[in-house]
């Protein structure tokens, strides 16, 4: 019985071939991951750190429904491995509000109804976001454009131009 | 994915050491894709991304380097590259979305792999995936493949837009190994398939670009890339132009012309060019031109319509460039 017990540990933890150890900082909280190197930034947000606000849509890099903010840049979590992003910062969804308060993007959303399912949502927040500190003229199209790695299959697109229009002071 | 190690390089030589059983991982755009399909199948990778290669800088003669680790989004950016050479920015936001532009890099381009269906496919036949495996393409459904540069064993179209503009540049890719360093021109470093489309660029396989130097094109001020595809944005080209023109009193002293989205490599059209020297700037004399482009152009069974859309995509180039003032 004791030998059988010791067995049972062992399945319970089982060796991960290649394992890499990682620390990074996610939403201002430093993270220590001992993780297998195939693990995607997404996987490593949403399965070991129970940050499930970034989807996983396409899992390709076609969808944008998995972008995050890695040193301030947005980026598309499904394409990065999580081993990449040692000593990087992490900006989720989750770490936009300002405690109880929603991010200007959030509620901006909110306020336009800029989803219907939502599932793409926080990929169009975080990029719509990003897309405030970047160079993009101030034309609705200018917006389609910066927005294009944001896939919306519910079609609240024009919601979503009004929206990030709206945060831009062009509403 | 398949297992792998994972080996962060802190420096080139370290990055060099782990070359003959790593491949480099750079932004990852195309890597880890190809390895969640199973395409890409590496026993390790050594992550290059703090090796120092993010730097765009002007050379003593006037051209530009591009580091091998600038971010697509950073050279587009770039004064540099915006102002002396519009067709390059224009290539480089005109491809994949600002996610993928802030991760990919100048060398990864470089080194995009093809989305042809069947080779994305572990369950088809690919020659370039699996050498001997027979071509889907070539009898399957072959709407985005080339009709320039193909053979009979691969018919899979270059992806790259920063590439097609690069070509037009006369771009010079360098490029170092363990103890040694050498220039590729452009023009040498993709490959044509052949009867060996395994084999898509002239690196070796413990070799590392380290740069793209652009060579001094004071008349490249005067350029555009124009790209046609399925949709507006976000989305492979069915054809595109990179076009730069030197004019001088109504008439054209020296021309750039290079084709995306139709070859299977970032395609030079040297013959078009050579028709539009000491020509006035004039629609018809754009139009032979882009006859010139594609003489030669071989259509498969769902891919015909290419060959007139890159003759239009490169007469409206021409266009939108020679009413440049």
């Amino acid at each position: 019985m004791g030998a059988d017990s010791s067995v049972a540990i062992q399945v319970g933890a089982p060796r991960v071939e290649f394992a890499v150890d990682v620390t990074l900082t996610i939403n201002g909280k430093v993270a220590h991951l001992n993780i297998d190197p195939r693990v995607t930034l997404l996987d490593a947000l949403r399965e070991h750190m129970h940050l499930t606000g970034s989807k996983k849509g396409c899992d390709h890099g076609q969808c944008g429904a998995c972008t995050v903010h890695v040193d301030g840049r947005r980026v598309l979590s499904c394409l990065t491995l999580a081993a990449a992003a040692k000593g990087k910062h992490v900006t989720t969804i989750e770490g936009l509000a300002d405690g109880g308060e929603l991010h200007p993007m959030q509620q901006a959303f909110v306020d336009h109804d800029a989803f219907q399912c939502g599932y793409c949502t926080p990929g169009q927040i975080m990029s719509a976001v990003a897309l405030l500190g970047e160079d993009c003229a101030p034309e609705d199209d200018d917006v389609r454009e910066g927005m294009s790695g944001n896939i919306c299959r519910c079609g609240a697109y024009p919601a979503i131009v009004a929206a990030v229009q709206s945060v831009r002071g062009r509403r | 994915m398949k297992p792998f190690e994972f080996i962060t390089a802190v420096d080139e030589h370290q990055a060099l050491a782990a070359a003959a059983r790593a491949k480099f991982l750079a932004g990852g755009t195309t890597l880890v894709d190809l390895m969640k399909l199973h395409v890409e199948q590496p026993a390790a990778l050594v992550d290059i991304n703090a090796l120092p290669l993010d730097e765009v800088e002007e050379l003593p003669d006037g051209g530009v380097r591009v580091g091998g680790m600038v971010r697509n989004s950073d050279m587009a950016k770039h004064p540099l590259i915006r102002g002396r050479y519009p067709l390059l920015a224009e290539a480089i936001v005109s491809g994949a979305s600002p996610q993928l532009r802030n991760m990919a890099t100048t060398g990864g381009n470089l080194l995009q792999r093809t989305r042809c269906y069947y080779f994305r496919d572990t369950a088809l036949p690919c020659n370039k995936r699996e050498p001997g495996s027979g071509c889907g393409a070539f009898h399957g459904y072959n709407r985005i493949h080339a009709v320039l540069g193909g053979s009979e064993h691969c018919i899979a179209t270059h992806p790259s837009d920063m590439c097609v503009a690069l070509a037009a540049l006369d771009a010079v890719v360098r490029v170092r190994g363990r103890g040694r360093e050498r220039s590729i021109r452009f023009a040498d470093f993709h490959v044509l398939p052949g009867d060996r489309p395994e084999r898509e660029h002239a690196l070796e396989p413990d070799e590392l670009i380290v740069a793209v130097d652009i060579p001094s094109t004071p008349f490249a001020v005067r350029s555009a890339y124009v790209k046609i595809r399925d949709r507006a944005s976000y989305a492979f080209a069915l054809a595109s132009a990179a076009v730069a023109l030197d004019v001088r009193d109504g008439a054209i002293h020296q021309a750039r012309i290079a084709l995306g989205g139709i070859a299977t490599k970032p395609w030079r059209a040297h013959e078009a060019e050579a028709m539009l020297i000491g020509k006035r700037v004039d629609p018809g004399v754009y139009r032979a031109a882009a006859d010139a482009a594609l003489r030669g152009a071989v259509p498969r069974r769902h891919n015909a319509f290419k060959i007139e859309l890159a003759k239009r995509t490169l007469v409206r180039a021409l266009t939108r460039v020679g009413a440049m003032a």
